[in-house]
């Protein structure tokens, strides 16, 4: 954690070390080239049905635009690696929260809809 | 031991550089911040403990006794749980004692975002305000966890106490984040972070819980709100919503932030067990991962509080296998503060004795946790009054004693003076004696059988006539144990009028806040670059004159 | 250390410090580390705010797919798909504002900040147009309420009721191949329609509200670039907001698949 974490008192630098560090213009507009490339891809598969793969295909594509906004245009790949280990911890904690609570409502929802069907 | 400073700081007390009202209104100081808390928390403590009181005195007989509707007296449970949950034990020590102490022990100038800080007090009045506006308008009967459907339709005013958590949750993330980030950005260099008092381990556990769960309740007070108002389908079963999603939610929060409460506590005991048996802390690196592991595995047991509920089977026994792993940081704790009183010097000073009370206390509520953490034991005791007697052992028995701890522990150091040491002790054993015997009894007639949430007992005396004895000596238990909270606060209040002043470091601590003056000057005394063992106490000795500890020669 | 310390009001300062270090920090670099660390974390509790939302899709997903085939018929897609550029661009230009922040190009600074906030007036003007049309046919949860607190008739009369457009629903159906519905079908699925409009309405709504967040904050910000607050040494507010911009369409890549594209 030591190492990882922003240095306690960084090295006090004059006021003429940047603060942080510049991206290329050439990178944020590849990105965004990029991130128009994946969107058209993602729109236009939706009027294909690949079935359950559905769900896949249109998280993967999303987290690959995800991926690229975090650590271009939100400078992870140039910062500091614990601002990024902060944001997975975001994301690991919501998945979680997720996948506990989707795997009781699954286990559950039998009985609720056999109850429900009991009662009608 | 930190090397001395040679010289101290030339400002003025905090209490009085700046002064005026307004300088207090819109100070940036985390001293001022701080103490402002712990008179707003304290009036908090005061509200809760009063609803108490009226709880204790209808239990006391059979039949109703000075409530005549059992509406009034789900009224009173439910704003006694809510005000002493949101208003008193989820603030207090982050925001009395870690605001106050944090900057100090890391000997920076002030917290990393002192706006943020004054934004996070001023949120917390307008949650109080908000459950004062509640209280105007009758007060709810939901109880304080909401739990839908009921609180989807019971008429009295559940938004406003919604709206009011909503923000007390902000005032607590905004500690949380600031805690985090001078934590991480504003240790002096000298300080690794195993060289950091084991408090600031605490607060950081607390605040890595206060922002990663309090998002969940606000989310889920908002849809809870959002499903009340507009009817959006995801709690009230009429509008094709799942009542057990909401606790889901609610206790992915909640469960979290029993530790929220209890993890700053056990930062003050390792504080105090450390200092009064002048001693070494045992097991340094322990106690600190322990706060981590704390914090990471409280988010793995919320079902634990589902068990009846509803929950599925499979999802139940994970929870109740996850719940008995907390078990095992807390004991690991417990069992350091014991190793580090072992041949200790032991000194029965205030402080002292309430950290004792906590620890005694604390392993009573931890034990009967496990009970209730088994699915076969839960079922049997499910919503009885082991639940109310388990859960007071832990927060009461626990946070308060701690709370209390500290407050005799900084109060020196806050407030300049120093209160009489016997009479403290006198009340540590007040309410030590008035606890057990309030809470103790529940144990035994909740095990027998008497629901929580109940206010006539009269039927269930068929079969358990004594009953009325038990509820009897709770009830003369619960008014000790306010008494002695009214002798605390009596004994602080006169200090401030007849105290002796405090001497710079009356219990010889060896944490950086105690290097500087009593009170604590408006302009923080710096780190020095060597921050040395804040647990070695070898080089400190006791000066008869001042009455406190200096730098031996 | 054995010398005392000077006590004046900067005692750990090594030299001078930059007039805009706040007075508890030692430099600038610490300054901006603690803003930055301060924001991710925050950005963090941002995620788990709305991992309660993703949670209950998730979890009515999983329970009743036939609401999300039903439902999702209701959406308009391209314009969907047009808040999706709109969004990305504004992301490009408020990255392309803190850039030019840092590089000291205050001008650029502005233009590019305008051009963020009109983006984040669009993206709200066209959702706008998307609940219009959910709220003509009376899709909107809660409507009949809504349409209550807002209606300037006597309030003594029973309130009117809002039911979703049954003849609406079913043309809608069919043109989607869901013909030949008998009534009871329709029914069920008009209430699969009143759930999916809640998680429709709850995610999208609460975005929204970070996005019109978003934009009073830029509009602060703007303001302050105008009057050249900004430099190649201060430009925190810039990357701060820019942060917070960029999660806000972070999350917006989630929803719009999640909503408008998988049936
Ligand atoms: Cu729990």
């Amino acid at each position: 954690m030591n190492n990882s974490s922003p240095s306690p008192q960084s090295a006090s630098s004059g006021s003429d070390a940047a603060l942080a560090h510049v991206v290329d213009i050439r990178v944020l507009l590849g990105v965004f080239a990029v991130l128009m490339v994946l969107t058209t891809i993602t729109v236009s598969v939706s009027y294909f049905d690949f079935g359950a793969l559905n769900l896949f295909v249109a998280i993967s594509v999303a987290t690959m635009k995800a991926a690229l906004v975090a650590l271009y245009f939100m400078h992870l790949r140039y910062d500091n690696l614990f601002y990024a280990f902060v944001l997975l911890v975001g994301v690991a904690f919501l998945g979680l929260f997720l996948s506990i609570t989707m795997l009781d409502s699954v286990e559950y929802h039998p009985g609720v809809e056999a109850w429900q069907e009991r009662t009608q | 031991m930190n090397k001395p400073l040679q010289s101290k700081s030339t400002t003025g007390s905090y209490l009085i550089d700046p002064p005026g009202l307004k300088s207090w209104l819109f100070t940036l100081d985390h001293k001022r911040i701080g103490l402002m808390f712990l008179v707003l928390v304290s009036m908090a403590l005061a509200l809760g403990a009063f609803f108490a009181l009226l709880i204790r005195t209808e239990l006391t007989l059979p039949g109703p006794t000075i409530v005549s509707e059992p509406s009034t007296y789900n009224r009173l449970f439910t704003l006694h749980g809510a005000v002493m949950i949101f208003l008193f034990v989820i603030p207090v020590i982050p925001a009395t004692f870690g605001n106050f102490a944090l900057p100090m022990m890391l000997g920076a100038r002030d917290v990393a975002f002192p706006r943020l800080n004054l934004a996070s007090l001023y949120f917390y009045v307008i949650g109080l305000v908000f459950f004062l506006l509640v209280l105007i308008f009758g007060g709810i009967d939901t109880g304080w966890t909401f739990y839908p459907p009921y609180s989807t339709s019971t008429v009295t005013p559940v938004i406003l106490a919604v709206v009011g958590a909503f923000i007390l949750g902000f005032s607590s993330i905004f500690t949380g984040i600031n805690f985090l980030v001078t934590i991480h950005t504003m240790r002096p260099t000298g300080m690794g972070w195993f060289r950091m008092p084991l408090f600031l381990w605490g607060l950081y556990g607390t605040a890595v819980i206060q922002v990663l769960a309090t998002p969940v309740l606000a989310i889920t007070l908002l849809l809870l709100a959002a499903e009340r108002l507009l009817g959006i389908g995801i709690f009230d079963p009429k509008m094709g919503g799942d009542p057990i999603l909401f606790q889901h939610f609610f206790w992915f929060y909640s469960h979290p932030a029993v530790y929220i409460m209890i993890l700053p506590a056990m930062g003050v005991i390792s504080e105090v067990v450390s200092v009064f048996s002048r001693k070494h802390i045992f097991g340094y690196k322990f106690i600190a991962y322990s706060s981590l592991a704390i914090a990471l595995l409280g988010f793995l047991v919320w079902g634990h509080h589902m068990f009846t509920s509803g929950q599925s089977q499979l999802v139940g026994m994970i929870f109740s296998a996850l719940t008995f792993t907390v078990a095992i940081p807390s004991a690991i704790k417990v069992f350091n503060w014991l190793a580090t009183m072992y041949k200790g010097s032991i000194g029965l000073a205030p402080p002292m004795c309430f950290a004792l009370n906590f620890i005694f206390l604390f392993g009573i509520g931890g034990l009967t946790g496990l009970f209730l953490g088994s699915l076969a034991t839960d079922i049997h005791v499910h919503d009885t009054s082991f639940v109310v007697a388990h859960f007071h052992y832990t927060m009461a028995g626990g946070v308060l004693m701690a709370f209390l701890a500290g407050l005799y522990y900084w109060w020196p150091k806050m407030t300049g003076r120093m209160y009489n040491l016997v009479w403290g002790q006198v009340s540590a054993w007040m309410i030590l004696i008035g606890f057990n015997l309030t809470y103790f009894p529940q144990f035994i007639i909740g095990s027998r059988g008497m629901p929580r949430r109940y206010y006539d007992y009269t039927r269930l005396l068929e079969v358990n006539p004594e009953f009325t004895f038990y509820q009897i000596i709770s009830t003369v238990g619960g008014f000790t144990l306010v008494g002695g909270l009214v002798l605390v606060a009596f004994i602080l209040l006169r200090s401030l009028f007849v105290g002796a002043k405090a001497p710079d470091n009356p219990w010889g601590s060896g944490t950086l806040e105690w290097q500087c003056n009593s009170p604590a000057p408006h302009e923080n005394t710096p780190a020095p670059d060597d921050v040395g063992d804040c647990y070695d106490y070898n080089d400190l000795e006791f000066d008869e004159q001042t009455k406190g500890y200096v730098m031996k020669q | 250390m054995t010398e005392s310390h000077p006590s004046d009001e900067k005692p750990n300062d090594g030299g001078c410090k930059a007039p805009h270090v706040a007075h508890h920090f030692d430099s600038a670099q610490q300054q901006y580390d603690s803003a930055k660390l301060g924001m991710w974390i925050f950005l963090l509790t941002e995620v788990l705010f709305f991992s309660g939302l993703f949670c209950f899709y998730a979890v009515y997903r999983a329970n009743n797919p036939q609401v999300f085939v039903d439902g999702h018929h209701f959406l308009n897609t391209p314009l969907g798909a047009f808040n999706t550029v709109v969004l990305i661009f504004s992301s490009l230009t408020m990255a392309l504002a803190v850039r030019a922040a840092q590089l000291d190009r205050n001008r650029s600074v502005v233009c590019l900040l305008a051009v963020t906030i009109l983006c984040g007036l669009t993206f709200m003007v066209v959702k706008g147009v998307e609940y219009k049309q959910k709220w003509d046919h009376h899709m909107v949860p809660g409507q009949t309420r809504i349409a209550h607190w807002f209606s300037d008739e006597n309030t003594q009369s029973p309130p009117k009721k809002f039911q979703p457009d049954v003849q609406y629903v079913r043309e809608h159906l069919e043109e989607a191949g869901h013909a030949d519905l008998d009534d009871e079908e329709l029914a069920q699925r008009i209430d699969n329609l009143r759930s999916y409009m809640g998680i429709y309405f709850a995610l999208t709504g609460l975005h929204a509200l970070h996005v019109i967040i978003g934009v009073g904050v830029l509009c602060v910000v703007l303001i302050m670039a105008i009057r050249g607050r900004f430099g190649s040494h201060r430009f925190t507010p810039v990357d701060m907001t820019g942060l917070y911009w960029h999660l806000v369409d972070l999350i917006w890549i989630y929803v719009f698949p999640l909503l408008y594209l998988i049936p």
